[in-house]
């Protein structure tokens, strides 16, 4: 076992516990046979503080035979269980193997229920009701601590009920996201811009690609030096999903909208994480999940592209 | 063993006043300042959105200061005054002994300033900084040197039972602050734990469990092998009980630290032992419940006319419920419903407010009169109002933490039928408002109680002064 650098360890363990334990019981024996010379007041003779005496009265017997049965329950006990060094215990039990057992025989009794759901397209899972409502409990139990109960999210934790998608809106976009998570990163882009003046002319220019209030002079300024912005954002600005790079022609802005929040994204970049799902949730899960949330804004019958 | 100058000299009782008073004042702060998170825990707003005021940095503020401050400084004064007068001979050095007062307070004062400010070593009951911790550890030494200074030169040859458990309180409490607070300081007020990881955790739970055993509860039992019996009338129940529940509650407690961390990262033996030791640890604390309240027997007509006796008798009852429920709570089973929740906080409270805050009660208002030359206390009905605020507070208050932390527990695992959580935890959270406004109810009944408290003992001491106490013959048989 690794949890000892060397045999004496558990040896040692071992020994102390069940010296300690035995000891007890020895120690409750030897006392219910101490015999202390009484006087004839009937206490021990000894006499503190002018009136302070003790009396030796028998150890109460239930006293006895709880002590004796905490004792065998605990002996009981490291035989069954692992306590003693590397010994594993007669039940062979470790919290791992209970973690494992309870969640296979979980996963077990939920097979057919969600064997069903998983045959569905997510189109037709998300008017559901049944498997809604599911879905519903999973994002209030597992998403909504970031994207708020109502899915609209907050300043760095995107609103799931737009149609604006970083990473992509479809059914198999969705389900990639809540499985591996999706890492954001925009590193800090005032250096190859220029100077604190350039910053200003850039960040005007995104602001004129969304209609946000603008200076139009340095907005044309700033037009030239949005060609580094170009790799990642795309030449018109409208972003790619498959970087994560954000849209900067429409008016959702992660992380605060304005002059000022653009400078400063410029200036020091942003590395932002939705970390990866797929080990607290199996497949089938992922995908009643997947369906409420792309359900959240494709609702029937209005399904846009 | 009379020796010829016995008469002339009289027991150091001032350090003993002062830490008398200090008690009273800092648990009505203590308390104060439990009352006020109690009430951020219902209304959230009065944190007052400031860091300062703060939940978090409250917290710890109110455990330091009813642990350390109010339990420190009742451990300091009746420790003092009890082995003054079971050794028949005056404190030793009784310089050190004024340093014990004047450090202790300066540690309390130091952790009410640093501890708002957000200095942590983010260690339960062991938040303080290093330049604290050295200030405990040498006002902690010089405790001991007195202590087991002036049982070295006692005038009675058997070391009473309330020693023992003193003795072991103060040795205990040394190795458990030195072990679990080493750490390498990066700055005056920022340092980094010795250890890492599970190691840590597992250190701090050693500590923090045996915090629990020898500061609330060895050094509570020597409180009671002294006043209860004097305040009775009545000799102690038996002296075999006392060596057998001794010996094995202080080698038991020292295994028990485990069961804070059932199902974590610490490996399945350990959390085994704590949970085997645990078990083991109810009889030995029970022998200490029963000692006391047997010493009662033929004296119990005296619970209905005298409060003080009744202060000391609820709390032995509340100590020997909690230390039912501590292994109860520490088998695995109960644990995985019990751990993190309420019910932990209600258990820690049963013996808190129940067990060390009556027992300290009830000493305090047997000290206070005798060390200012009063016959009693000045007003005996305010001691029974005081007695009926705390009582029926403990009862609010644990009888609403073990609904809401069984609730809590109950809706945390909660499943539905397809695998998901039948309650979000924001909805155990809102479930828990009224036993929370309950729980605020209790504590504030309670606090109310020390505050009767504190007018009492002031009446007391301002309307007598300081009394010597001279020190007796000693006796024929010791």
């Amino acid at each position: 076992m690794s949890d000892f650098t060397s045999n004496f360890w558990p040896i040692l363990i071992t020994a102390i516990t069940l010296l300690g334990i035995f000891g007890c019981a020895l120690l409750l024996w030897l006392t219910s046979k101490v015999k202390v010379t009484s006087s004839n007041d009937g206490t021990s003779g000894h006499v503190w503080d002018e009136d302070l005496r003790e009396m030796n009265n028998p150890l109460p017997r239930w006293w006895v035979w709880l002590f004796i049965l905490t004792i065998v329950a605990s002996i009981i006990y490291l035989i069954a269980y692992p306590g003693l060094g590397t010994y594993k215990g007669r039940l062979d039990w470790t919290q791992e193997k209970q973690y494992q057992q309870e969640m296979t025989e979980a996963n077990k009794a939920l097979a057919p229920l969600y064997a069903k759901y998983a045959a569905m397209p997510v189109e037709a899972l998300s008017t559901d009701k049944e498997a809604k409502a599911i879905g519903e409990r999973l994002f209030m139990n597992n998403c909504s601590q970031c994207h708020g109960s109502d899915a609209r999210g907050s300043r760095g934790f995107p609103n799931l009920t737009d149609h604006d998608w970083l990473h992509g809106g479809s059914p198999e976009k969705i389900q990639e996201t809540i499985t591996n998570g999706r890492t954001g990163m925009m590193p800090p882009m005032a250096a190859a811009v220029g100077n604190a003046d350039d910053v200003k002319n850039v960040a005007n220019y995104v602001l004129s690609l969304s209609g946000s209030m603008y200076h139009s002079g340095r907005a044309g300024l700033g037009k030239a030096k949005f060609a580094i912005c170009a790799a990642c954002h795309g030449p018109d600005g409208k972003g790619n999903p498959e970087i994560g790079a954000p849209n900067l022609t429409d008016n959702a802005w992660l992380h605060g909208a304005g002059e000022a929040a653009i400078i400063r994204m410029i200036n020091e970049g942003k590395t932002n994480q939705m970390p990866a799902q797929g080990e607290k949730f199996t497949p089938a899960q992922i995908h009643v999940l997947t369906a409420y949330v792309w359900g959240l804004s494709n609702k029937a019958g209005k399904t846009e592209k | 063993m009379q020796d010829q100058n016995v008469k002339t000299t009289a027991y150091n009782d001032s350090v003993v006043r002062q830490f008398s008073i200090m008690a009273v004042i800092w648990g009505v702060v203590g308390m104060l300042v439990g009352v006020i998170i109690a009430a951020q825990l219902v209304w959230p707003e009065l944190n007052l959105g400031l860091p300062w005021t703060s939940f978090g940095r409250l917290r710890p503020l109110h455990t330091n200061a009813v642990i350390f401050a109010f339990g420190g400084c009742t451990l300091f004064a009746t420790s003092y005054y009890v082995v003054q007068r079971t050794c028949q001979v005056e404190l030793f050095c009784k310089k050190l002994a004024a340093f014990t007062f004047w450090g202790w307070q300066l540690v309390i004062v130091a952790a009410a300033i640093s501890l708002p400010l957000g200095y942590t070593q983010g260690k339960e009951y062991a938040e303080l900084e290093w330049p604290i911790d050295l200030l405990i550890a040498a006002v902690w030494i010089a405790y001991a040197v007195v202590f087991f200074g002036t049982i070295s030169k006692r005038k009675v040859n058997h070391i009473y039972v309330a020693n023992w458990f003193f003795g072991g309180f103060i040795l205990a409490v040394a190795l458990l602050h030195i072990v679990n607070s080493a750490a390498t300081p990066v700055s005056f007020w920022r340092s980094y734990s010795a250890y890492a990881g599970v190691q840590d955790a597992m250190v701090q739970w050693w500590y923090g469990h045996n915090a629990v055993g020898f500061f609330l509860t060895a050094g509570f039992l020597g409180i009671m092998y002294y006043f209860v019996p004097k305040q009775a009338g009545r000799p102690v129940y038996s002296y075999s009980l006392s060596i057998v529940h001794f010996w094995a509650l202080i080698f038991t407690y020292m295994w028990a630290g485990p069961h804070h961390l059932h199902y974590t990262a610490l490996p399945d033996w350990t959390q085994s032992l704590g949970m085997a030791f645990s078990l083991i640890l109810l009889a030995p604390s029970w022998g200490g419940m029963i000692n006391g309240i047997m010493t009662l027997s033929g004296a119990w007509h005296k619970l209905r006319t005298d409060p003080i006796l009744r202060f000391l008798i609820v709390s032995l009852s509340f100590y020997g419920m909690s230390t039912f429920e501590g292994p109860l709570m520490a088998i695995k089973t109960v644990n995985s419903l019990s751990h993190y929740t309420d019910w932990t906080v209600g258990h820690v409270h049963s013996g808190a407010l129940g067990w060390v805050g009556l027992v300290s009660m009830g000493a305090l208002y047997y000290m206070v009169p005798r060390l200012f030359g009063q016959k009693q206390m000045h007003s005996i009905a305010a001691i029974e109002w005081h007695f009926w605020l705390a009582t029926i507070g403990i009862v609010l208050y644990i009888s609403a933490l073990w609904i809401s932390g069984v609730m809590e527990g109950l809706m945390w695992r909660a499943i539905n039928t397809d695998g998901t959580l039948t309650y979000t935890f924001v909805e155990s959270v809102k479930a828990k408002h009224p036993y929370y406004l309950t729980r605020l109810l209790g504590g504030a009944l309670y606090l109310s109680g020390m505050i009767i408290m504190l007018w009492n003992v002031l009446k007391t001491a301002t309307s007598g002064k300081p009394a010597l106490a001279y020190i007796p013959p000693v006796a024929a048989h010791s």
